[in-house]
């Protein structure tokens, strides 16, 4: 493919150089938005974390999110008696070659000396982002893509993610790092997926992730299968999984990850999403954003949604391909929809003729093309409180 | 032209109506041909062998359950003639005391 990608210090390489401006508490948000908003640039995104007491999964995140490979340089806005270690993560982008300026709400005088201020470092770290750019050329080797799925519906399991599973497949070959998740949503697949586990410590992982999300469902009181599913065709909680799991594609399972741990080499891998411990509340995300920046973290450069129903949502950081599986979706709602997977309904497509456009796509986006939501000015970004156990080391792939 | 059924999988048997698919209409799956035995809409299964009682369903490739009743090749697969077979982590922990 005819890309060039922005080669960062720890080796991986950006499909974007985006600038984010992140507040660290809910009560420098605004502050944050009103500079990213003055600033129109299309390449400078809003992220940030509401909670005045980051747990360490908050803090897990923030740290992977600004040295993503996407991410060239970062704003912090600080009100000033948030209990984030602003000085940790800016050193932890300095250190990480990106240049960092931090705003303190509190030492800066307000909010309207803040938004100047940060307007100001907005101009600074831009400047110096195009000077440190280093341009290197981009292969399908070099990308980790994510896929999720929302708004799914009963077309959703014939087109749209069978012919995920088929790019999967496609991008593995490549070369290319493909993460997969919604374990809660896969209840009943773990028997086949374990036996494409690498190993048997992967095996073990996949099945003890399924377990987990089984019972956080179970505790929380969320059914899966339900009536529509059977009015629409499904006729086990087996087969509603399989709709899902099949994005996944075919190819062998070498690591089972959390939130904000990295794959150690390609290979498709399961990121593992529902909370360690106790079941809380709520669902394991909040909504499909969520999924995206958990995605994001574990270094995620694009992400693959599928939708039936029709989502509209992008991302900051990371672009979102949209695939519909339903042509009446991409008919009403095509300005919002990259590729149609619907078509494979009247016969101007097939599952793997979809695959294939699905990669073909990832490499234009990856040598710089917009998705449809990036046209649209989609920069959605939601991060919450969550808890992880780390990883076992039976869980990444053995690297000679 | 529109197909009738989509075959997900070259190991599945049973295929998943593209659209509406009427009793009595003849569709060619890869290697054979199947008459629907009743009307049934899209996102439902239909068998491309016959598959008797105790049989896996095997779509994508993988099981989403067994038959409880056959059925020949062409007939509607669903709830009536098939079951789940999936035991919950906690039941199967159960089980094993």
């Amino acid at each position: 493919m005819q890309a060039q990608g922005y080669l960062r210090t720890d080796g991986r390489k950006g499909i974007r150089d985006i600038l984010i401006v992140a507040y660290l508490v809910e009560c420098a948000h605004h502050a944050a938005r009103r500079i990213v908003d003055l600033a129109a640039d299309p390449q400078v995104h809003l992220v940030g974390f509401p909670g005045c007491y980051p747990n360490d999964y908050a803090k897990r995140m923030m740290k992977a999110l600004v040295s993503h490979p996407n991410v060239g340089g970062v704003v912090l806005l600080s009100l000033g008696c948030e209990s984030f270690d602003r000085e940790g993560l800016a050193a932890h982008a300095a250190n990480s070659g990106r240049p960092v300026e931090t705003i303190v709400i509190q030492q800066a005088g307000g909010t309207r000396s803040a938004i100047e201020n940060g307007l100001q470092a907005v101009k600074r770290i831009k400047a110096e982002m195009a000077d440190r750019a280093v341009r290197v050329p981009l292969f399908l080797s070099d990308l980790v893509v994510g896929t999720i799925c929302g708004g799914s519906d009963g077309t959703s399991g014939i087109t749209a993610n069978p012919a995920v599973g088929r790019a999967f497949d496609l991008l593995v070959d490549a070369g290319a790092t493909c993460i997969f998740e919604e374990t809660g949503e896969m209840i009943g697949c773990e028997g086949p997926m374990a036996v494409r586990a690498a190993t048997p410590a992967v095996a073990d992982a996949i099945v003890a992730s399924i377990a987990k999300a089984e019972t956080y469902y179970r505790t929380m009181g969320y059914g899966s299968f339900a009536p529509g599913n059977a009015e629409g065709g499904l006729s086990s909680q087996e087969e509603k999984s399989a709709g899902a799991y099949v994005k996944s594609g075919s190819r062998p399972i070498v690591g089972v990850i959390k939130p904000a741990e990295q794959p150690i080499a390609p290979g498709l891998y399961l990121l593992d999403v529902v909370p360690d411990g106790e079941p809380r509340f709520g669902f394991p995300n909040i909504s499909d954003n969520a999924e995206i920046v958990e995605m994001m973290a574990c270094g995620a450069h694009l992400t693959l949604f599928t939708t039936g129903r029709g989502s509209v949502v992008g991302s900051a950081i990371a672009p979102v391909i949209k695939v519909t599986g339903n042509p009446e979706t991409w008919r009403r709602m095509g300005e919002d929809m990259d590729i149609n997977a619907g078509a494979i309904f009247d016969g101007s497509a097939t599952l793997d003729s979809v695959g294939a456009d699905i990669v073909a796509l990832v490499e234009a986006v990856a040598a710089g093309a917009e998705t449809k939501s990036e046209a649209m000015g989609h920069r959605e970004f939601i991060l919450t409180y969550k808890s992880f156990e780390p990883s076992g080391p039976g869980c990444m792939p053995r690297v000679a | 032209m529109a197909p009738a059924v989509i075959l997900l999988h070259p190991d599945d048997n049973v295929v998943v109506c593209c659209r509406t698919v009427h009793a009595g209409e003849l569709i060619s799956v890869a290697d054979v041909e199947i008459t629907a035995a009743e009307t049934v809409a899209l996102g439902h299964k239909l068998a491309r062998y016959p598959l008797p009682a105790g049989a896996k369903v095997i779509k994508y490739g993988a099981s989403i359950g067994s038959m409880t009743a056959p059925v020949s090749a062409g007939g509607w697969v669903h709830m009536h003639n098939m079951k789940s077979d999936y035991i919950s982590a906690h039941l199967r922990d159960a089980a094993k005391g």
